[in-house]
């Protein structure tokens, strides 16, 4: 009997696990071996890819220093305006929002997903283009105003883009508040501003850390929105590997950069999320 | 220019309204829009409630109801597909590229679904020698005339002796700029790029294309539009990397920033400075007295092509002459084809943009085979990019 419960055992955990297990060999572990192999290749004579074992690709790829470093860059800028816009509504949601109408102003944050992002990017080619804003702005005196193919442009439209995601966890990490904590915090003493940092904020923590980890991770792999608001300048890795791909046909060392941008990316994110852990979860030890 | 439905249009039409006809140009946002708001299937399920009314005993065979075309902005009559999917209940999706390069990596990748492409003069060989395109059966391309081809620009679609590919249209890439916004008077290349950087700084574009993009860097400098000489491409990638900063955009669908006047000048091709010129009269067409490109486009048949029937039905139904002048007076590219000629208005071929003078011509250089698959020039446009 006792190996059929161990049997039995064994068969759920295979049949939870088996589905995501299949799933992501056939879909990220297979395309990955393949990348490898082909980051060790030779761009064949018409482009594509041709057998070889050589790092000649791996060598080559200060040539996308810059590309690596607008990355870098602006994917944490730009998860930490999001979070700037985020949090104050994820807070208003959680906290100050009228208990009738908070299921309804919550799913408003997620009604934008119902439309494509390239969709609502585009929207954002006509707002910012000359007949949009800068059209308003030549009216009281500030002519030829250019806000489209500018790094501004790519922030905004990356904010826009990202914000619900980042609300989510801040809204669910904020939801579970106990607001016994701050009444407490209030009769020993605090002004609210100081319950908000040493109570609130801490407690939301783990939703920041998660908003951030999401949004900057999405970020390092972004294509859409610097190539629509950038207008092809302002070049992100994304595109700078779809160009190898789709116009110079360079797969090895389109893959190389792969490769290293999925190393660099999991080494980032351990790192974070060790240390978001770390910090937040002792302090959620310490209060609850 | 003609009677065209473009022709009521006002100049200064709203977003909105530029938008939806860029979409009834086949431009990029149509291959966007069409895949992600489903409106591409929309447009086949209707298709496909309408062909019992129209079974034209011309299209005899399975043709099915759907085919997919590759091709360039702004490059079609929109009333073009409209008409053949009314005569044959063949739905045509189109999809639009800014580079020939980026066709061929579509093909070599594979499937693409195209039944139709639209590769420049250049490629074919390459393309052929990938064995990437059919060999066309003449004998399902009964409207297409050989003898009335003007073989100087039509010569590159036969391959030793095989015919690969018919003639579309052809054409040059020269600049377009708004002379409302620029006043220095631009006739060359050399001119364009110092301009660019100077008082048409952050308004000037270049073609997310090698070919054209190198080229004119090349030509400014006073080498071949098609130089893969290491040194002189280093020149080039020079250059290419000062201006960048200078630029509004790296992009081959310029249309839309030229008509908002967010761009003020671009590099151009010719149906494109037509249609511009056309709506905007301030903004002309020139070309570069230092050099530049003349092209053709031709009609090619992936091998990898699905619907093949719908692909020549297609190819013949655009090679009859009274088809390809509709499209010719809509898309404002010169013909190839003397019975086409024969049949357009007048306003239409005295237009200077659409055929310029013969002296005029003399500099520019058709596109080398070996500028599509030279790894060096494929990396330099890669490399100024992401700079």
């Amino acid at each position: 009997m006792a190996m059929t419960i161990a049997t039995r055992k064994r068969l759920v955990t295979a049949l939870l696990i088996g589905p995501s297990a299949a799933w992501l060999s056939l879909f990220l572990v297979l395309p990955f071996i393949a990348i490898l192999v082909f980051s060790v290749g030779e761009r064949a004579p018409e482009g594509g890819y041709q057998a070889a074992f050589t790092f000649a690709q791996f060598m080559n790829l200060p040539a996308r220093a810059t590309a690596f470093w607008n990355t870098m860059i602006l994917a944490p800028v730009g998860a930490f305006f999001c979070l700037l816009v985020a949090y104050p509504t994820a807070y208003y949601l959680a906290i100050k929002a009228p208990a009738r109408y908070r299921m309804l102003l919550v799913s408003l944050v997620v009604v934008p997903f119902w439309t494509s992002l390239l969709v609502r990017t585009y929207a954002w080619i006509f707002i910012l283009g000359a007949r949009g804003l800068p059209n308003l702005l030549a009216l009281i005196g500030l002519p030829d105003v250019r806000l489209l193919n500018t790094p501004g442009a790519v922030l905004l439209g990356i904010v826009y883009g990202y914000l619900p995601l980042m609300i989510m966890p801040i809204y669910v990490s904020l939801e579970k508040l106990d607001c016994r904590l701050l009444e407490a915090s209030a009769d020993l003493g605090a002004s609210p501003v100081r319950s908000f940092f040493n109570v609130t904020l801490p407690l939301s923590l783990p939703g920041v850390a998660t908003g951030v980890a999401l949004v900057t991770i999405l970020l390092l792999g972004e294509y859409l929105i610097p190539q629509l608001l950038g207008g092809g300048k302002v070049f992100f890795i994304g595109n700078a590997l779809v160009d190898l791909f789709l116009q110079s046909r360079n797969w090895p060392y389109g893959s190389a950069i792969a490769v290293t941008l999925v190393s660099v990316v999991v080494l980032i994110i351990t790192l974070a999320m060790r240390l978001a852990w770390r910090f937040a979860g002792t302090r959620q030890v310490d209060l609850v | 220019m003609s009677k065209s439905y473009k022709d009521n249009l006002p100049i200064t039409a709203s977003a909105l309204t530029d938008e939806f006809m860029r979409f009834k140009r086949g431009s990029v946002t149509r291959r966007h829009f069409l895949g992600v708001t489903g409106l591409g299937l929309a447009a086949s399920v209707m298709s496909r409630g309408l062909p019992g009314a129209f079974n034209a005993e011309a299209f005899a065979g399975n043709l099915g109801t759907q085919m997919s075309l590759a091709t360039w902005p702004n490059y079609h009559d929109p009333a073009t597909f409209e008409n053949f999917t009314k005569a044959t209940g063949v739905a045509v999706e189109v999809n639009v590229f800014g580079s020939n390069e980026e066709m061929l990596a579509k093909l070599q990748a594979g499937g693409t679904g195209w039944d139709l492409f639209v590769p420049t003069n250049y490629t074919i060989s390459t393309y052929a020698k990938l064995k990437l395109i059919d060999p066309l059966d003449m004998s399902k391309l009964s409207a297409f005339s050989a003898a009335t081809e003007s073989p100087r620009f039509t010569h590159e679609g036969t391959v030793d002796g095989v015919t690969y590919a018919l003639p579309k249209n052809w054409g040059t890439t020269g600049m377009s700029i708004n002379t409302a916004k620029v006043k220095t008077p631009i006739s060359s290349w050399k001119q364009y790029f110092e301009v660019a950087m100077t008082e048409a700084d952050g308004r000037a574009m270049v073609h997310d294309y090698q070919l054209t993009t190198i080229g004119s860097a090349l030509v400014s400098l006073g080498y071949s539009f098609n130089s893969i000489k290491s040194d002189e491409l280093a020149k080039a990638e020079e250059l290419l990397i000062k201006l960048k900063p200078h630029l509004y955009g790296i992009n081959s669908d310029y249309q839309p920033a030229m008509r908002s006047t967010d761009a003020w000048m671009t590099m151009c091709w010719t149906n494109d400075g037509a249609q511009l010129a056309r709506d905007m009269p301030e903004i002309i067409y020139v070309l570069g007295k230092d050099g530049g490109e003349i092209w053709t486009d031709f009609y090619a048949i992936p091998k990898s092509a699905a619907n093949k029937p719908a692909g020549y039905a297609l190819l013949n139904y655009l090679m009859t002459p009274e088809n390809a002048v509709k499209e010719h007076i809509a898309n404002g590219a010169p013909t190839t084809d003397s019975r086409v000629l024969a049949m357009l208005p007048a306003d239409v071929t005295s237009n200077k943009i659409v055929y310029p003078d013969e002296a005029a011509l003399t500099p520019l250089e058709f596109g080398a085979a070996i500028t599509l698959t030279d790894p060096n020039r494929a990396e330099l446009m890669a490399r100024f990019k992401a700079a």
